[in-house]
């Protein structure tokens, strides 16, 4: 290993930018002439619109146009859309309402904009948007989605009867029912997974810019995705022809999911910019982010697993009703589905698996994927029936765990997915010794001491990554495919240029993908600049989501590199004078077997652009190659997670005094980033099990709507974390690299919970385990103890 | 519009401002230094911290017109020319960034930690000290390593003190 290469921990590229405030967000940016757009929101969850007086806003000093949903449909904008289609057990297709990007008729949720203001500054749009009037009749609204199908809900769109967005299936049934039958014991559970707010710390923003001599338009924007916000933003939308829409995704301060969707924001400064012929900027204030920003999770589920006399898992059932909000976010109808059920079984060898979702719309803020998008809310499900079944059978849950796993590969299970590599087995017993479990009981004695509850949880996750291969996922229902591109670009005198659709808003791909290039073709990490984010200058790309970029982005990279290499082997031959097939590539130089002939790789990267070394019809000139690659199969990263944490009886504060991850992600290009990616989304998992709630009140506001009350977790919320990896390949692409992104996240929320009901002695306890909470259930638990003496 | 006139980065910085501008919108659109972020409107996260008179501020919960004479400095002040402030350096040198939009803040609270609790400071104290910063990224662990290990480098000969 060198050291800038693969599997090197290299101090990241980007670094420098960041640290010294030469970062270039969204926000950084200002275009000559701009104005400002501010959206003027509705206050109730569930309004008709009756009529818009805009006369005095548009009195108001600086003001150039104020622009409602009439404008917006007499101009013919399209609707919004959701980009994966999923078919109800009946057969029927999801029913998909019109999502226009100003509401023109009905406001559907708390936020939901019914007009704009633009003028000349930002508090000069904001002080007329105050006074736009509108006049609203109030409708009854619904928010809790276990209600939301109820014969007295109101009804949110005409297109979905009783709410009801499709009713889903997956899995056998009959055989299901069967496995139930010959149990020998079962565990039930009820589950809510909460709801949660994204909260990259960055706002989204956006800038959008009409150039009339080309009718063209350019969009800045904090997308993860800039090919695919071009793509929906001219093929559904319809604001512009793909090749007259320039989006440039700059800096991005983090997206986990919520910068994937194409919102109403950035449609209407496009169409606001063409319409008043200035630049068009808009930057959200966070506590507009909270009921503009596609939300997360927010699943009520019935779950239950059989067992054997020996406890091994028979079967598994789930009915889940899923909250998708007031409209169909971008792809939000797979997150509950594909991305949820298909994830049902685990690390664990389950014979039968079957799945219900109803998909339901509420007067909430619409919800999508956010780090993890469905395995988080499958892997709780799943990790909270095996520990507990584990405890009401009195068996080892580690030890039950054992008796399940999947060992064998490939391995089928009953939900779609096929795993191709792992050894759970390897994760679970590091994770044990590091997180020192056979001293637990000693531990739990010492904190008995100081009046303490202590109490240590597992979890063993598996999740699909590598998003994804396109026929399978088309065959599924997805309207786009899942591959990635990329494009190496050698220079004259040696340095290259990775053009990638790929976008770093975080993950440091400036970094690891410039690592496998200069591990590749031998020449210095300083001489490689990674290219992204702008879809002028990158061919194509479906953007950063789904821990797809280590496994698909790069292995696009790796194609393209074996078509420079070939390529310039090529050359070799021509400049050594030697037979192409002898032609060798070692550590960055051109050799020819069995000789001391050699050539640089600057060399070789010279002779290809002079070109004086071959003609015309030998060899094209030029060292430039580009590849897309479609994965094969998912890939399949899992690992265990270990959670020991300690209950102050008194106040029902919960602190996480240790944590253990040990996670295969197959091949790691740089650990440090990795560890990284890993600590984020443990912190996240414990922000969902102990301190994030979205609460709503019954008329659909959103009570928790700012920092002052929607708890965000802080450096004294958490513990170091302890992160090792083991590593079995995934054999589907080239290097062997599974994803890390999401893993932190999927895995931790089960382990907090699995700790913390370890430690009260009653499973039953909601996410997100307040002090509040932890402290009713304690007096619960005591109050049944005191009836039983 | 009233005038204000302060010191940012060692270098004086006079504007007619509207009365109700923040210290933060002053220094991003005024001055055009955007290395001073907003992640919030409730003074909760810390994006925006610089420091006025050699003293930590949350820039977004301040006038412009309250720093009327006062010394500012920003992240884009914190580094000697080319030579980082060893702040700088330590979150680098332990990944304590991913997406750096939470970082300026992060830095110039770390320096600001550092003047105020001195150079060995333990994760306890860094984890309370970092009680107004929020990172969404990182889940704290490296930065809570890097700003230890800053403190140090803060306090040892080759390293020169905070920029004030
Ligand atoms: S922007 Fe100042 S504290 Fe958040
Ligand atoms: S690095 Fe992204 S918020 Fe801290």
């Amino acid at each position: 290993m060198s050291a800038t290469g693969i599997g090197a921990p290299v101090r990241r590229k980007e670094d420098y930018r960041f640290i010294t405030g030469k970062g270039q967000y969204t926000d950084d940016l200002t275009r000559p002439g701009q104005t400002y757009i501010t959206f003027v929101r509705s206050p109730h969850a569930h309004a008709r619109i009756r009529r818009i007086d805009a006369s005095a806003a548009k009195g108001m000093p600086g003001v150039v146009a104020v622009l409602t949903g009439a404008d917006l449909a007499a101009d013919k904008v399209g609707s919004l859309i959701c980009g994966w289609a999923i078919t109800s057990k009946d057969g029927s297709p999801m029913k998909m309402a019109p999502h226009p990007a100003i509401a023109n008729t009905k406001a559907n949720h708390v936020g939901d904009p019914v007009a704009v203001v633009v003028a000349e500054t930002q508090a000069q749009a904001k002080d007329a948007a105050e006074k736009v009037v509108v006049d609203y009749e109030v409708l009854p609204a619904v928010v809790d989605p276990a209600k939301a199908q109820a014969k007295s809900a109101p009804q949110i769109h005409e297109v979905a009867p009783g709410n009801t967005i499709y009713e889903w299936h997956l899995g056998d049934q009959k055989a299901v029912e069967a496995a139930f039958k010959g149990a020998k014991h079962v565990t039930r559970l009820d589950i809510v997974n909460n709801r949660l707010v994204p909260n990259a710390m960055e706002p989204r923003a956006a800038i959008a810019e009409y150039d009339a001599g080309n009718d063209s338009l350019t969009l800045w924007n904090t997308t993860q995705n800039p090919h695919v916000a071009r793509l929906v933003i001219s093929a559904f939308v319809g604001i512009a022809p793909e090749h007259k829409l320039r989006v440039i995704a700059p800096d991005v301060g983090g997206g986990f999911g919520s910068k994937i969707f194409i919102y109403p924001e950035e449609v209407v400064c496009l169409w606001a910019a063409r319409k008043v012929n200035r630049p068009v900027k808009w930057v959200s204030e966070r506590t507009e982010a909270f009921v503009a920003d596609a939300h997360g999770r927010d699943h009520v589920t019935h779950a239950e697993m059989a067992f054997d006399g020996e406890g091994k898992i028979l079967a598994l059932r789930a009915k889940t009703i899923a909250n998708l909000g007031a409209y169909m976010s971008t792809f939000s109808s797979s997150v509950p589905t594909y991305l949820y059920a298909t994830l049902l079984s685990g690390q664990y060898e389950i014979p039968q698996i079957y799945c219900e979702v109803d998909a339901v719309y509420t007067n909430t803020v619409p919800v999508d994927a956010y780090r993890g998008a469905g395995r988080p809310e499958a892997t709780f499900v799943v990790e909270r029936l095996v520990e507990v079944g584990a405890r009401e059978m009195q068996i080892d849950p580690a030890d039950l765990r054992r008796r399940n796993f999947v060992k064998k590969f490939p391995h089928q299970t009953p939900v779609i997915m096929a795993y191709d590599a792992g050894d759970y087995n390897a994760s679970l017993k590091k994770a044990m010794e590091l997180a020192d479990v056979k001293g637990f009981a000693k531990r739990k004695r010492e904190s008995a001491r100081a009046g303490k509850l202590r109490g240590l949880g597992y979890s063993t996750y598996i999740e699909a990554c590598g998003i994804a291969p396109s026929q399978a996922v088309g065959s599924l229902g997805a309207g786009v495919g899942l591959w990635e591109s990329a494009e190496v670009r050698v220079n004259p005198t040696g340095s290259v240029e990775v053009l990638t659709g790929c976008h770093q808003h975080g993950q440091g791909h400036e970094t690891t993908f410039a690592q496998v290039v200069s591990d590749r073709l031998g020449i210095p990490i300083e001489n490689v600049s990674v290219v992204h984010g702008d879809t002028d200058k990158v061919q194509f790309g479906m953007g950063t989501y789904g821990s797809r970029s280590g496994a698909v982005g790069i292995s696009a990279i790796v194609k393209a590199l074996d078509k420079v290499e070939a390529k310039a082997k090529k050359v070799a031959s021509h400049l050594l004078e030697a037979a192409e097939a002898d032609i060798v590539f070692e550590n960055g130089q051109f050799k020819v077997a069995g000789t001391d002939k050699v050539a640089a790789f600057g060399d070789v990267a010279l002779n290809a652009y002079i070109a004086h070394k071959f003609s015309g019809q030998e060899l094209e000139p030029g060292l430039k190659e580009g590849s897309f690659y479609d994965p094969t199969n998912f890939t399949f990263p899992a690992g265990c997670h270990i959670c020991e944490v300690e209950v102050d009886t008194e106040t029902g504060q919960v602190e996480v005094v240790a944590w253990t991850a040990v996670d295969d992600f197959g091949k790691v290009i740089n650990p440090m980033i990795v560890e990284g990616q890993v600590h984020g989304g443990i912190a996240q998992g414990v922000g969902q099990a102990l301190l994030e709630n979205t609460t709503y009140d019954t008329d659909g506001q959103l009570v928790t709507g700012s920092y002052m009350d929607y708890t965000m977790p802080r450096a004294d919320n958490l513990p170091s974390f302890r992160v090792e990896t083991t590593e079995t390949l995934a054999p589907s692409n080239p290097l062997g690299i599974k994803g890390c992104g999401e893993a932190g996240a999927i895995a931790s929320p089960a382990a907090v919970i699995n700790a913390i009901t370890d430690a009260l002695g009653t499973e039953e306890i909601a996410m997100p385990a307040t002090p509040a909470a932890v402290w009713a259930a304690l007096q619960k638990v005591n109050q049944s103890r005191k009836a039983a003496e | 519009m009233p005038a204000v006139s302060m010191t940012v980065n060692g270098k004086p910085a006079t504007a007619d401002v509207e009365p109700r501008t923040l210290l933060v919108q002053f220094l991003r659109e005024n001055l055009r230094l955007t290395g001073t972020h907003v992640g919030c409107d409730t003074s909760q996260c810390g994006a925006c911290v610089v420091h006025v008179d050699g003293k930590a501020v949350k820039s977004c919960t301040m006038l412009a017109i309250q720093a009327e004479g006062a010394n500012v400095t920003t992240i884009e002040g914190l580094a000697n020319g080319s030579q980082l402030h060893p702040m700088q350096e330590a979150f680098r040198e332990h990944h304590g960034l991913q997406c750096g939009f939470c970082t300026p803040g992060m830095i110039m609270t770390a320096v600001d930690m550092v003047n105020r609790k001195g150079n060995e400071l333990d994760d306890h104290t860094i984890r309370e000290e970092l009680e107004g910063n929020i990172c969404r990224c990182t889940g704290y662990h490296n930065i809570v390593k890097a700003i230890a290990a800053g403190a140090r480098s803060m306090g040892t000969g080759g390293a020169r003190k905070a920029a004030e």
